[in-house]
């Protein structure tokens, strides 16, 4: 292993299906993916962790509410409780929420409609470890694609997160896909090591795909995971 | 014991499923008010007293069948199985 590549655990849950998108992503990145079947009870020597997309246990009962029980969401706590950086997308997020790793819920889609294109997001702040490559203010194109999307957080936690800079990413006022309660899009907890994102940027990382966009935030992960790995082998 | 578990989107939540079914029940000429759409989950538990066996299938509510954020949950206990 070299710190050049840093290795990125990619959790796959049944029902996963972005899990191979984000590999490819990731690798294209410059970093180096390793799957983890849900049951492992360990994570691999690894400098991230990425959640895929997807509907995990078929989204039964709530999306994320079986997911979180697995095995390999006990070693993803630890990890975050470590720092290390914990990146949940989309079906990713739902788990990290019902996983308590976040704050809030995502509620099915105001619309009822499942939705898939893309929408406009901007970064409100610009830090390590996610979206460390982007610029405050920057607006990204990223496509969502989700029936339950729609951000929820008691009022009390709502004014905490925006107190703490804890709103990491917004749709762009005209273009919430979701009806997400102040336009969220992404949550990271308190510490900064976890965030949830709704928009797939594994999807938009090649022009090719219609964006690039996607690529900066998971850039952002791999420069973290390549610090992380780096720090902890000196 | 026979456990019976009704979830329900809590008060000032937006539950957009019973959104579509009240306008869809007003669009078939059915005059309702507010529709709200929960779960319900029918269980079987081990427990014979009825306290403890409420007791065990708050603890499921509390872990996996409500997520106490959005929803609130009633159980009702009854007997056999």
């Amino acid at each position: 292993m070299t710190t050049l590549a840093p290795r990125v655990a990619v959790v796959v849950f049944p029902g996963s299906q972005d899990d191979r998108d984000a590999a490819w992503a990731l690798g294209a990145l410059g970093a180096e993916p390793v799957f983890v079947w849900h049951a492992e009870a360990e994570l691999p020597d690894v400098g991230a962790v990425v959640l895929p997309g997807g509907f995990s246990y078929g989204d039964y009962l709530r999306a994320g509410a079986i997911a979180r029980f697995a095995p390999a969401m006990d070693a993803v706590r630890r990890f975050a409780d470590d720092g290390g950086p914990v990146f949940g997308i989309c079906n990713g997020f739902q788990i990290l929420c019902e996983a308590g790793l976040l704050p809030g819920v995502l509620r099915p889609n105001e619309t009822l409609s499942f939705v898939c294109r893309d929408v406009r997001v901007q970064v409100e702040h610009a830090a390590a470890p996610f979206t460390s490559r982007c610029e405050q203010g920057q607006e990204l194109t990223i496509p969502v694609k989700h029936g339950e999307g729609a951000y929820y957080a008691p009022p009390e936690v709502l004014v905490r997160l925006e107190a703490n800079e804890q709103i990491l990413l917004r749709y762009a006022p005209d273009d919430n896909p979701n009806g997400s309660m102040a336009d969220i899009a992404g949550v990271r907890n308190a510490a900064g090591n976890v965030l949830g994102l709704m928009p797939h940027p594994e999807h938009a990382v090649d022009p090719l795909l219609g964006s690039a966009d996607g690529g900066l935030i998971l850039a952002s992960l791999v420069d973290a995971a390549r610090d992380r790995v780096f720090a902890a082998s000196v | 014991m026979r456990a019976t578990v009704l979830v329900r989107p809590k008060t000032g939540i937006l539950d957009p499923q019973g959104q579509a079914v009240t306008s869809s029940l007003r669009k078939l000429g059915f005059d309702v008010g507010e529709a709200r759409v929960g779960r319900l989950i029918d269980l079987n538990v081990d427990a014979t007293a009825p306290d403890a066996a409420r007791a065990e299938v708050e603890r499921m509510c509390e872990r996996l069948l409500a997520n106490p954020l959005v929803e609130s949950y009633e159980i009702e206990l009854g007997e056999g199985s």
